[in-house]
């Protein structure tokens, strides 16, 4: 099989190919536009927000998409992809207001309008809700990991492209909340000192899940086995090590992202102090005027 | 800053209000969802109910005969699908015979009425007049198939099942990883029931009996 092979998609999907190339583009349209102008995109966010886009792809729309069907580990692999690393990098760059930037001008308007309309701010509400985004991001690992829906996901085409979807959309709702660079005042929907154990409340029943499939002694997923696997591996390892891969880099992301948050939250803190600071100062010489 | 000073006060109210609303709400729709849904008095099966979960019978391979073989050559048979290969050392004869065994046991009558598809993902080794007479020496009701790679690839596609061929050693042997699943069909081509290797032939020739029926 050439390279070429390796990278066309097992199961092509039209939505998942606009999406992320609609997205792309924008983005490199709008930070284009921004290093013209006087605020530039650091070459690091670029280099994290294509970098997240790409793995979120590429599970889905190449060859690993077949053996993740097809082996639990590379299963597990997929959604470390799609629901942490991928949406996590794309959070980290903050690529909002390239994306809003880069749509042609006479749709930023209507686009605007969509975002900012009762419905669409309401639903984002509901779902950034500190502990409904938590129970979210938690609930749907629990969720698609329940024996009897993973049976049906990796049966079914349009449950697994579901299970695929909600991964990625639902890591890119929590990542960005944890690490939204704004501060509260300035428009995020939590502040800084909330996220901190957010994250590391994400971690413990994550922890829980990956430990459980890791140290179960019977296969819980058999639907692998009568499917087929790619090439003969001892079942309970690859259980063992698609429960690693649930618990370890899975728990690392929330640590990643609680430092993440902590950093901004003691430079925002510094921050306040400063202003204050200076606020003080002035009304000192405010005073010694008089 | 004075004016944040009230929404501190209803801090409880604001992280947990939201989410207990969504959670009863959530609650009621599950509810009344599971209420009003098909009540329907499925017979248990003892393989796993793939009815709706998986597409209907659709192929097109190659017979014993020679001949392009299709699903409407089948159409009106409850079919059993299993994928596997002649030089196979282990799961598959003793897959088709524990099919077999099954069939006995539905008696002549019903069993006129199935056939298994015993489709060969190894056609380099598999094409022609051997695989037919590997196949029917389990029974009248047992058909042989295989197909190009292109062919095979769609028709494990549409069920999700993986096989990969090993690198031939150098005697030019080589092992195939494929499904151990039987899919069965009813006779309008719907998937009804997905049979592992732990069901015994009894088992399954219960589930066939709810399936015929």
């Amino acid at each position: 099989m050439s390279p070429f092979h390796w990278l066309l998609p097992w199961e092509f999907s039209p939505i998942v190919l606009a999406c992320c190339s609609t997205i792309v583009i924008l983005f490199a349209r709008g930070s284009r536009r921004e290093s013209g102008c006087r605020t530039t995109i650091s070459h690091w966010r670029q280099i994290s927000f294509y970098l997240g886009i790409t793995i979120i792809y590429v599970p889905l729309q190449t060859r690993l998409d077949y053996f993740a069907q097809h082996m639990f580990w590379i299963h597990r692999l997929q959604h470390l992809f799609l629901h942490h690393i991928g949406p996590f990098l794309v959070a980290l760059s903050a690529p909002w207001p390239s994306v809003l930037r880069g749509l042609p001008s006479t749709w930023r308007d209507p686009v605007l309008k969509v975002l900012r309309s009762t419905p669409v701010r309401g639903l984002y509400g509901v779902l950034q809700q500190p502990l409904i985004a938590l129970t979210l991001f938690v609930g749907l690992i629990y969720f698609w990991l329940w024996p009897i829906v993973h049976f049906r996901a990796m049966l079914n085409a349009a449950e697994y492209k579901w299970m695929n979807w909600s991964m990625a959309l639902d890591g890119l709702l929590f990542w960005w909340l944890i690490l939204d660079p704004r501060s509260r005042e300035e428009g995020a929907r939590i502040g800084f000192g909330m996220r901190v154990p957010i994250a590391l409340f994400a971690m413990l029943p994550q922890l829980l899940i990956g430990a459980y499939l890791t140290f179960h002694a019977t296969i819980i997923y058999d639907v692998y086995a009568v499917c087929g696997r790619l090439w003969p591996v001892d079942p309970i390892t690859d259980q063992q090590i698609g429960g690693l891969i649930t618990w370890i880099p899975a728990c690392m992301m929330s640590v990643i992202a609680a430092l993440i948050a902590l950093r901004r939250w003691i430079y925002d803190d510094a921050r306040v102090r400063a202003r204050n600071a200076a606020d003080t100062d002035g009304y000192a010489t405010a005073s010694e005027l008089r | 800053m004075t004016h944040r000073a009230p929404a501190r006060k209803h801090a409880f109210a604001r992280i947990f209000a939201l989410p207990l609303i969504s959670a009863i709400g959530l609650f009621c729709i599950c509810t009344l969802a599971a209420c009003s849904g098909p009540k329907v008095a499925a017979a248990a099966l003892h393989g796993d109910d793939i009815s709706g979960l998986m597409p209907p019978l659709d192929f097109t391979l190659t017979g014993p005969s020679g001949a392009t073989f299709t699903a409407a050559d089948v159409r009106g048979k409850t079919v059993l699908l299993f994928f596997g290969y002649t030089h196979c050392p282990g799961i598959c004869p003793a897959t088709l015979a524990e099919l077999a065994q099954s069939l006995k046991r539905l008696g002549p009558e019903a069993a006129a009425a199935v056939r298994v598809l015993f489709v060969s993902v190894d056609p380099k080794r598999d094409s022609g007049r051997p695989l037919g007479s590997y196949a029917s020496q389990f029974g009248p009701q047992f058909i042989g198939l295989t197909g190009t790679d292109d062919q095979l690839t769609s028709l494990t596609k549409r069920y999700r099942v993986a096989y990969r061929r090993d690198a031939p050693d150098a005697h030019g042997d080589y092992a195939v990883y494929h499904s151990s699943a039987v899919f069965v069909f009813d006779r309008d081509g719907n998937a009804r029931l997905l049979a592992t290797p732990a069901e015994t032939s009894d088992q399954l020739a219960e589930d066939l009996q709810t399936v015929i029926r």
